[in-house]
């Protein structure tokens, strides 16, 4: 089976480098899964993991936003933050998992503060995922 | 001429000093290599949003988006990065003195501009001439990771798009070599600069559309200029401050060998004074 070089870049650098037979994940419009040779593409993500495919096998990569560059012979994921699941704190992210769902209960008046609130829980949840 | 004594304890003293700013020096050395490191890293994910981003704006002519549009200005916004501390020659200078410079050429009044500060020696500088700082952030690392400045850049970005200021510049000082580093004013937004960079324009399908895709990508691709700018200020910092503790060290050598010559011309003035003391005692005796 034809394989897609995959690469998950952030601004603290690459993440990951490596190859895949498919590749998931869920942009704002839905669910994709992208195949090698796919025609140049573009979306933006949300913050939740995405799944690489290899030989039956998945690997898992949390994903807090960014965006997907398809094209036919690489496919880049640009994210703020993106980490692998041996980089993942599970007690941290628990942590403020529960801190997030407290500020969420509070912060139903203020816009803003609900936003951050549940980028925040949407994070924790999206490690949380990847490292279990 | 002072004594001995003096002259010893004022070369001990300088010694220390020297070791303390060798130590400094090394350290930034270390430092600055490891910015270094850090800005290559980056490059690579800068380079990738700026093809992406540039291609969508200019590629297609529906495109349009408040970000990309000069509009009229009523209020100028400065992000402004500065070190946390000294003891790095006129790095930090050098920036305060540029953003004093601009702000007396251009602005009349203090609500025609805005100051986001990082780094506290800016931020102490401003609030003491009390110049409107609305936002600011000091404590960064050395090596400073993209979580540490994602708020105060997003919110810069954010004040931009309610309309707070009109427009966003950056001061700080770009990395050239260890040696040279030069205070530059950037214009961060609205952004306009993307056509000369652009080579080779790549041509993709966007889901869902090309403005969404826009209203995703330049608050990022605005965030991580901020983020550019910050690890090239980064490595000047280490840079300056290493040149600044060489030139400490070079001139504690300096003093020490001055001090040394001192120290030895007054041993022989008072050997050869006990000499002629002992000659003359001699001389009496016969």
């Amino acid at each position: 089976m034809s394989k897609v070089k995959v690469s998950v870049v952030t601004p603290d650098g690459p993440v990951y480098n490596g190859e895949a037979e498919m590749v998931s994940v869920k942009g704002i419009g839905g669910e994709l899964g992208i195949l090698p040779n796919h025609i140049p593409f573009v979306t933006p993500l949300t913050i939740n993991p995405i799944r690489l495919l290899n030989d039956g096998k998945t690997d898992l990569i949390a994903v807090h936003g960014g965006f997907i560059e398809v094209r036919p012979d690489q496919i880049t994921i640009l994210a703020q933050a993106a980490e692998l699941p041996s980089e993942i704190d599970v007690e941290r992210a628990r942590r403020a998992k529960e801190r997030a769902e407290k500020r969420l209960q509070q912060a139903n008046q203020e816009k803003i503060d609900f936003v951050r609130a549940e980028n925040a829980l949407k994070r924790a949840l999206n490690r949380l995922e990847v490292a279990e | 001429m002072a004594s001995l004594r003096d002259i010893k304890t004022k070369i001990n003293a300088t010694k220390k000093m020297r070791q303390i700013t060798k130590a400094m020096e090394m350290t930034s050395a270390a430092k600055l290599t490891r910015a270094e490191m850090n800005a290559k890293r980056f490059v690579e994910y800068m380079d990738k949003i700026q093809e992406v981003v540039a291609s969508i704006a200019l590629g297609s002519k529906n495109a349009s988006h408040p970000m990309l549009e000069t509009r009229e200005v009523k209020k100028t916004g400065y992000l402004v990065i500065t070190a946390d501390s000294g003891l790095a020659g006129a790095y930090n200078s050098n920036i305060i003195r540029k953003v004093y410079q601009a702000v007396e050429e251009r602005h009349a009044s203090e609500n025609e501009y805005a100051i986001i500060a990082i780094g506290k020696v800016g931020l102490q500088s401003f609030q003491k001439r009390g110049m409107p700082v609305v936002e600011s952030v000091t404590g960064l690392k050395d090596q400073p990771e993209f979580s540490e400045i994602k708020a105060i850049a997003s919110s810069a970005v954010n004040m931009f798009s309610e309309g707070v200021y009109d427009e966003l510049y950056m001061v700080y000082n770009h990395f050239v070599s260890a040696i040279s580093q030069r205070v530059t004013e950037k214009k961060l937004l609205p952004i306009t600069d993307l056509q000369e960079k652009q080579t080779t324009l790549s041509s993709y399908e966007y889901e869902p559309s090309e403005e969404e895709i826009l209203n995703e990508l330049l608050p990022q691709y605005a965030e991580s200029l901020i983020y550019g700018a910050l690890l090239d200020a980064k490595a000047s910092e280490h840079a300056a401050r290493m040149t600044a503790m060489k030139n400490a060290t070079d001139n504690a050598d300096e003093l020490i060998d001055t001090y040394t010559l001192e120290y030895n011309r007054a041993r022989q003035a008072s050997i050869t004074q006990e000499i002629s003391e002992i000659v003359g005692g001699a001389a009496a005796l016969e």
